[in-house]
């Protein structure tokens, strides 16, 4: 079971942060706060697993992968292999969010859950394969997009500009 | 607050607004997220659903990203959900996914909406659905919708179908009963061809079968085609784990799959499934030789790998093994030992983890000094991590792998010199435990206790506080042992003992009093012998005088004597702190004995009053009367000793509260307060929180490690924890490590640290053990080691055999309490085997049923060729139970659900493929 996924940037701000158990916000901040705690003081080059028993409970492990200016966050039990979580980390999210910036996944927010609820359902992994993700992700946009167009006049500030 | 006016919902901001926003405020960021806030409150009560939604999509985003409470707009997410328009809905079911939880009360009202989404046309209505309802589904949510999502589970689109499984995870928690109904369809998924729903079916099956093992070992055939069949490396991890959890329910099971999996680990390139194939193998499957060898060989590549990953988690495979099969380490040995100089912390922590575990009664002694002196060149963390473990490793059943304990011992006196040790209390309790059961080793213990008393800089360092009480109360309760007790009270009562806190302190002057009495008390002995034969004994020392040249004994004991004299004095006493090496073992009652002077002892009792006279106006109340109590004492023995005269009622007062203090301590069982009845009328459970209101911040001792059978309750302070002294050293974990983590990256600007500065305060530092070591290259002395003894011989002759250890019948250490499972989890268990086990009986009966068809076939493809299967028979026979599963399916489970339960068929059925 996946317990948590997070995205971190490397001065601690979280940009994503899905719990797969209801928390509080003060409890989420807390984990987020630990998590970074202890993912800042390790070296580059060294495993990427962390053994989270402390922060998240027993049993609990941690794989992560730093691109760039993130961390990318997965805390899981027992029934996750964490190479694989870290493929998955690796491959199908780096396929996913091909060559993403921070900036990207700031302005992307909506999208990336939608990238996420695709892989992650309910803690389980229920799809590992880019090319499906990525094919339920864009019709989904569709679907809103048309959806949202049904809306005539753009009521936003920026429509507003951009017109 | 005002309802929505015109302009809030033409001019609104958009998600991106918000974020752009928020990227350009440097500072004042927490004034413009409530300011947006507040907009947000106002613009979510508009009635346009687009308005709305935009709003409750900022407040997720806030909540998500800067914590802010979104419970109040719970209602307004279910408007949302209700919208026809898809993208409405989808932020409506964003927000309840992350905000709704059991106590959410208007939880009940999206049943309906969540019914009608489930029913939905449209795939992605329905996922998000499925997804919301694995979110947040209570037992009402998954019993009103469990009719929706068995219906899914048959639904022809696999992106429905494989949430559809992925939520009966979810609703078989919260609602067991819905087994009755789903359960047979999610198994019937089990033999489907697609690839996505046999991932989905499987992940929950394991998830499943890790709380609950037993209920699922029906299943095994299923699970054992897809080990066999599947090139699938998530499921194959999947169903990996699940075996590990089976095999070792069942020997029979255990035999048919360890075949295949060594296949898998000889075949996959995959490190992924490699891992898992290993650990598989090493937690259940640790009886199968070969496999455990194949296992260890490929460990071996893991462990040489350059990845860390890999080298981390073949280190992690070796400590599982390493209980059943000790010479898988053995053999990886240098590799594991030079893992210990390694970069990677969890490397690091799995190299020490298998250090430890290869640690023997034979090689104790020297891995110990190796560990130890690696923990003086490596960084506080990791050298509290080589003290844990040894200490535990040490204790472990009663100290079972250590015969030398006067060795012991002086090692717990040197851990407590290193200069990052916090492990005060282990080694605080393990000090007092070996001295209650360990007779033989007593004076090496006072001896230890009385280097760490005397030296005045460790007083300043406040995590070995807890080493020093107990060396304090060592050397009060077997002050028989010391050669010079004099030098003890001094250091008992030396002025840096004001560092120390209350409930520390006054074990210090409860070990001073009892060595008092100790003195007095040999005094008195000295006197009455004194008294009795002073004629001979001046003999004696002439004779011992005389003949000094020709006796070799005789001469080496005079001058240790006479050494021994002047040590009593306490003006000189400073002088004679280094003797006390040299001084030969020798009578030492007899010595002590000639000690004690009127003189000495007035000085004595003259050296507490000074000491103790301050305290006795302490603010802490135990100091306090502790200190009066002795003064007390003193003041009156001071009057009965006038001119060398000792009072009839003084010695028979000093006679009594010696034997009080004479009389022996053991260890307790932790079990010892279970057994005491409890009283009538009192309240053990009644609740003490009102009394957390009152006494506010402070703090109770945690619970006392030894309850002492003196009558005069004098030792209790020795294990009494100190929650002042804990509270000072380590002020909060998290800020101590952010601050440990800065002073690591900008150590140049840091003043020398705090204990360094404590200790060049006014004495110079203890001892500095990083001076007095070796410079070799710790990890080449290791490997040397590894060579040496590492190797499972045994010495044949001890120097010393092994003192007597005592031991308790039962309740040496804290009995393992099973944990109970949850009343949920056992009705879920129930369920599932009602349906594996119950279900067989009126099957069995009605030869049309899918089951029993099922069920032949499968032993007939056993009884053929268990080995290598036709893959094309088995492609044939799924589609034609496929098919045939469409069609009972629903049908037979409405059954099952109304009717009956079997309860009978209790004694689970052997899954006829094992034999």
């Amino acid at each position: 079971m996946i317990k948590a996924v997070m995205v971190i940037n490397t001065q601690g701000k979280p940009r994503l942060a899905k719990f797969y158990d209801f928390l509080t916000v003060d409890k989420q901040q807390e984990l987020i706060r630990s998590v970074f705690g202890v993912l800042c003081s390790r070296a580059e080059n060294v495993s990427n697993f962390m053994e989270a028993d402390s922060i998240f409970g027993p049993d609990s492990r941690l794989v992560y992968k730093h691109y760039a200016t993130l961390y990318f966050v997965f805390v899981f039990d027992t029934c996750e292999n964490e190479l694989a979580v870290l493929d998955l980390i690796q491959e199908t999210l780096d396929k996913c969010f091909r060559n993403v910036c921070e900036l990207d996944i700031v302005f992307n927010y909506s999208k990336l859950h939608t990238i996420l609820d695709e892989i992650v359902f309910g803690g389980q992994v229920l799809e590992t394969s880019s090319a499906e993700i990525m094919k339920a992700v864009e019709e989904i946009s569709k679907l809103e997009a048309s959806s949202n167009s049904i809306t005539l006049v753009p009521k936003t500030v920026s429509g507003w500009r951009n017109r | 607050m005002a309802s929505p006016s015109l302009m809030d919902t033409l001019f609104q901001r958009t998600l991106d607004d918000i974020i752009k926003g928020l990227r350009h405020q440097q500072a004042g960021e927490s004034a413009f997220i409530s300011k947006v806030v507040e907009e947000i409150r106002r613009e979510i009560k508009s009635t346009d659903l687009h308005t709305k939604s935009i709003a409750l999509q900022k407040l997720t985003y806030l909540n998500s990203i800067y914590f802010i409470d979104m419970s109040w707009a719970a209602f307004h997410a279910i408007e949302c959900i209700s919208s026809p328009n898809f993208s409405h809905k989808k932020v409506g079911y964003l927000a309840i996914s992350m905000s709704f939880n059991e106590s959410t009360s208007v939880i009940l009202l999206i049943t309906n909406q969540l019914r009608k989404d489930l029913k939905s046309n449209n795939e992605f209505e329905v996922s998000l659905a499925l997804d919301c309802l694995s979110r947040i589904g209570t037992a009402d949510l998954c019993r009103d919708l469990t009719p929706e999502v068995f219906t899914l589970l048959s639904s022809s689109k696999v992106f429905v179908r494989k949430k559809a499984i992925g939520v009966v995870l979810r609703v078989f928690g919260k609602y067991p009963d819905a087994v009755r109904v789903c359960f047979k369809r999610l198994v019937e998924c089990l033999d489907g061809t697609d690839p996505q729903i046999v991932s989905a079916v499987v992940g929950v099956f394991c998830e499943l079968a890790s709380k609950d093992p037993r209920s699922y070992l029906p299943l095994a055939p299923e699970f054992y085609r897809i080990l066999v069949d599947s090139r699938n490396n998530w499921v194959l991890i999947k169903v990996l784990k699940i075996f590990a959890k089976l095999a070792p329910l069942e020997p029979r099971l255990a035999k048919r799959v360890v075949e295949p999996i060594c296949e898998h680990m000889r075949r996959t390139g995959a490190k992924s499934l490699m891992f898992e194939c290993i650990r598989t193998v090493v937690t259940s499957f640790t009886d199968y030789e070969s496999a455990v060898k194949l296992s260890v060989a490929k460990i071996r590549d893991f462990l040489v790998d350059d990845d860390p990953n890999l080298k981390y988690l073949g280190l992690h495979a070796l400590s599982i093994i390493a209980p059943n099969h000790l010479w898988a380490v053995l053999e990886n040995k240098e590799v594991v030992i030079k893992s210990l100089s390694d970069d990677d912390p969890n490397v690091k922590l799995e190299s020490l983890r298998l250090v430890v575990a290869m640690v023997s009664e034979s090689n104790v002694v020297e891995i110990c000094r190796v560990l130890v002196n690696y923990s003086l060149k490596s960084d506080p963390e990791f050298c509290n991590e080589i003290l844990g473990s040894i200490l535990s490793k040490c204790c472990q059943n009663v100290y079972e792998i250590i015969v030398d304990f006067d060795w012991y011992v002086s090692l717990l006196g040197e851990m407590s010199r290193i200069p990052h040790c916090q492990k005060g209390e282990e080694i605080e309790n393990q000090l007092i435990d070996i001295g209650m059961r360990v007779k033989d080793v007593r004076p090496e213990l006072v001896r230890v206790g009385r280097d760490l008393l005397i030296d005045p800089a460790l007083l300043g360092n406040s995590f070995l506080h807890r080493i020093l009480s107990a060396a304090a109360w060592v050397c009060g309760e077997y002050v028989e042992f010391s050669r010079k007790p004099v030098e003890l009270v001094e250091a008992l009562l030396q002025p840096r003992t004001s560092l120390l806190p209350p409930s520390i302190r006054t074990v210090y002057i409860q070990s001073a009093f009892k060595i008092l009495i100790f003195c007095l008390h040999s005094y008195l002995l000295q006197r009455e012998n004194i008294a009795d034969d002073m004629a001979s004994e001046m003999l004696g020392l002439k004779s011992q005088g005389e003949c000094s040249g020709s006796s070799a004994l005789v001469a080496g004991k005079a001058p240790a004597r006479q050494e021994q004299d002047e040590g009593f004095n306490p003006r000189d006493s400073n002088k004679s702190y280094e003797d006390l090496s040299i001084i030969n073992e020798g009578d030492v009652s007899a010595l002590l004995e000639k000690g004690f002077t009127h003189e000495s002892i007035v000085n004595l009792l003259n050296l507490i009053e000074l000491a103790l006279g301050p305290l006795s106006g302490s603010p802490d109340v135990e100091v306090q009367e502790r200190s009066k109590n002795v003064l007390g004492f003193v003041d009156l023995i001071k009057q009965e000793i006038s001119n060398g005269f000792v009072s009839e009622r003084a010695s028979k007062i000093i006679d009594m509260v010696h034997d009080a203090f004479t009389e022996e301590l053991g260890p307790v069982s932790v079990n010892a307060q279970e057994k005491v009845p409890i009283p009538d009328g009192l309240m053990l459970k009644e609740s003490l929180a009102d009394l957390d209101a009152i006494c506010g911040n402070v703090q109770l001792p945690s619970s006392i490690s030894f309850s002492m059978g003196s009558p005069f309750g004098e030792s209790v302070g020795a294990s009494v924890s100190i929650p002042q002294s804990k509270e000072e050293s380590e002020p909060s974990s998290e800020s101590t490590s952010l601050l440990a983590e800065h002073r690591k990256r900008h150590g140049l600007y840091y003043l020398p640290s705090e204990k360094n500065e404590t200790l060049a305060n006014d004495y110079p530092p203890a001892n500095d053990p990083k001076s007095s070591d070796n410079t070799n290259d710790d990890a080449q002395d290791l490997v040397k080691l590894a060579d040496k003894s590492l190797l499972p011989k045994r010495r044949s002759n001890h120097a010393k055999p092994r003192p007597v250890v005592v031991k308790l019948d039962e309740g040496d250490v804290v009995p393992f309490i099973a944990k109970k499972s949850d009343t949920r989890d056992d009705l879920l268990s129930d369920a599932v085997r009602d349906i594996l086990l119950g279900v067989e009986k009126p099957d069995l009966g009605n030869p049309s049923s899918r089951r029993s068809k099922h069920r032949s076939h499968g032993k007939e493809k056993s009884r053929k060729s268990p080995e290598k299967k036709n893959s094309d028979e088995i492609g044939d026979g799924e589609k034609e139970k496929q098919k045939s599963r469409h069609r009972h399916g629903r049908h037979k489970t409405k059954q099952r659900a109304e009717g009956p339960l079997n309860v009978a068929a209790q004694t689970p059925v052997i899954p006829d493929f094992l034999l």
